[in-house]
């Protein structure tokens, strides 16, 4: 079970980066990389969104949406599959999680708030919270793999944000051709990026 | 050029000029997801065009009676109903490949063009232009998406539209052995992520040469 759940949180961050392998959360990640702070600030913010609405979703399809599963209100319900009302679901849930964060942040963390707040609410239009959630169910994972995963690919986003946006402050002193300039070269060292995760694919555990 | 000036500006602009994709820089998670094979990138072109000409219809018909507070949920709503939709039709007459484009179509919803042009256009304009700025932009997306899968599809996979271009080159140039045989190989960086990125920043910088515009 441990060994299962580190193999999922080391698939989420290194060989299946969400950014680098899926190319999720792509428009916010080249729009916010230029500095490093904005960088950690999104990060961080990730992060914990992804770790609280991929399982919050995973309820709510586990329980509400999926085929047969409303037969804990009544067995006449075994047949009725609800699932193609997953995605309005989970983006709703999305949305209203993190309005609901952003109250309780404001009200009780108020450093946290003002380090985070205009990104709370940018990241509920990033692909990669949604794409998490469609993933958890396309793989089936179970509740606490959920966490795991969610977590896990919140790292794995953050971490492959903070080191373009490093990449991209030293390349400002750097003789980049003029039609490469700014988003071209962005792109390429994406690229690059991702043929050095890709240096994880022969890890199996 | 003299075409492109001829069409009316909503559907023109965003074509070349102001690209969706390589300007203005939205939508790029799925444009780089789906793009390994032709086929993929004009289903999910069709399904994104059909998602924006629908919601910039629809949010530009309730444009006046929408309060400001709560549009952003309206816009989400519509553009998710219509997402489902699209999905479900993928679902009963393409399964196959509505398989291979898995969580992508459920991510139009997150795609930024779509919601951006709402915001941007359909908000403030009438139906009949909200629907050609919806053409427009989908066109100018399904452009950059196309030019990638064909780039993708023929150097990694050495097929188009599942065609197999590179053996039939050997047969049209009268070869008696297939060009394989002779040491050709796929290019299988192009298959994988990295090649795409890499791809599109070449095909901006491309862009960017030649209508002489600098990068920021």
């Amino acid at each position: 079970m441990g060994t299962e759940l580190l193999g999922i949180a080391i698939t989420s961050i290194f060989i299946e980066n969400i950014l680098l392998a899926f190319f999720l959360g792509m428009c916010t990640f080249l729009a916010c990389s230029k500095r490093i702070e904005t960088a950690m600030g999104l990060g961080v913010a990730v992060i914990f969104v992804l770790a609280l609405t991929t399982p919050a979703n995973w309820l709510i399809h586990e329980f509400l949406l999926k085929k047969g599963a409303l037969v804990w209100i009544s067995d006449s319900y075994a047949e009725l599959d609800l699932s193609f009302l997953n995605l309005i679901t989970f983006i709703a849930v999305i949305a209203a999680q993190i309005q609901l964060l952003e109250m309780i942040l404001d009200k009780f963390f108020r450093a946290l708030y003002a380090a985070l707040g205009v990104f709370l609410p940018l990241i509920t239009v990033n692909c990669a919270i949604l794409g998490c959630s469609l993933f958890m169910v396309e793989r089936q994972y179970n509740f606490v793999e959920s966490i795991v995963y969610g977590f896990g690919s919140g790292v794995g986003w953050a971490l492959a944000i903070i080191a373009l946006a490093s990449i991209r402050q030293k390349i400002r002193y750097s003789h980049v051709p003029d039609g490469l300039k700014g988003l071209g070269i962005t792109f390429i060292t994406t690229g690059l990026m991702a043929i050095g995760f890709m240096g994880f694919a022969g890890i199996n555990l | 050029m003299a075409l492109l000036k001829s069409l009316p500006k909503p559907l023109a602009d965003p074509l070349v000029e102001n690209n969706p994709i390589t300007i203005q820089v939205l939508g790029i998670c799925s444009a780089l997801a789906v793009t390994v094979q032709l086929k993929q990138a004009v289903v999910m072109s069709c399904a994104v065009i059909f998602v924006i000409i629908g919601s910039n219809f629809i949010l530009s018909l309730l444009r006046k009676g929408l309060p400001t507070r709560i549009r952003i949920i309206v816009e989400m709503c519509v553009i998710a109903s219509l997402v489902i939709l699209v999905d479900q039709v993928l679902r009963a007459y393409f399964f196959e490949l509505s398989k291979q484009l898995s969580v992508f179509v459920g991510l139009i919803i997150t795609n930024c063009i779509v919601l951006g042009r709402a915001e941007a256009f359909a908000l403030s304009n009438s139906p009949g232009a909200s629907i050609l700025d919806g053409l427009g932009n989908g066109l100018g997306y399904s452009l950059v998406l196309c030019i990638v899968a064909v780039i993708r599809e023929i150097f990694g996979s050495g097929t188009i539209w599942g065609y197999p271009l590179v053996i039939k080159m050997g047969e049209w140039m009268g070869l008696s052995k297939s060009l394989y045989e002779y040491g050709y190989e796929n290019m299988g960086l192009m298959v994988l992520p990295p090649g795409a990125f890499i791809i599109i920043g070449l095909y901006i910088w491309a862009v960017n040469s030649i209508r002489g515009r600098q990068g920021e």
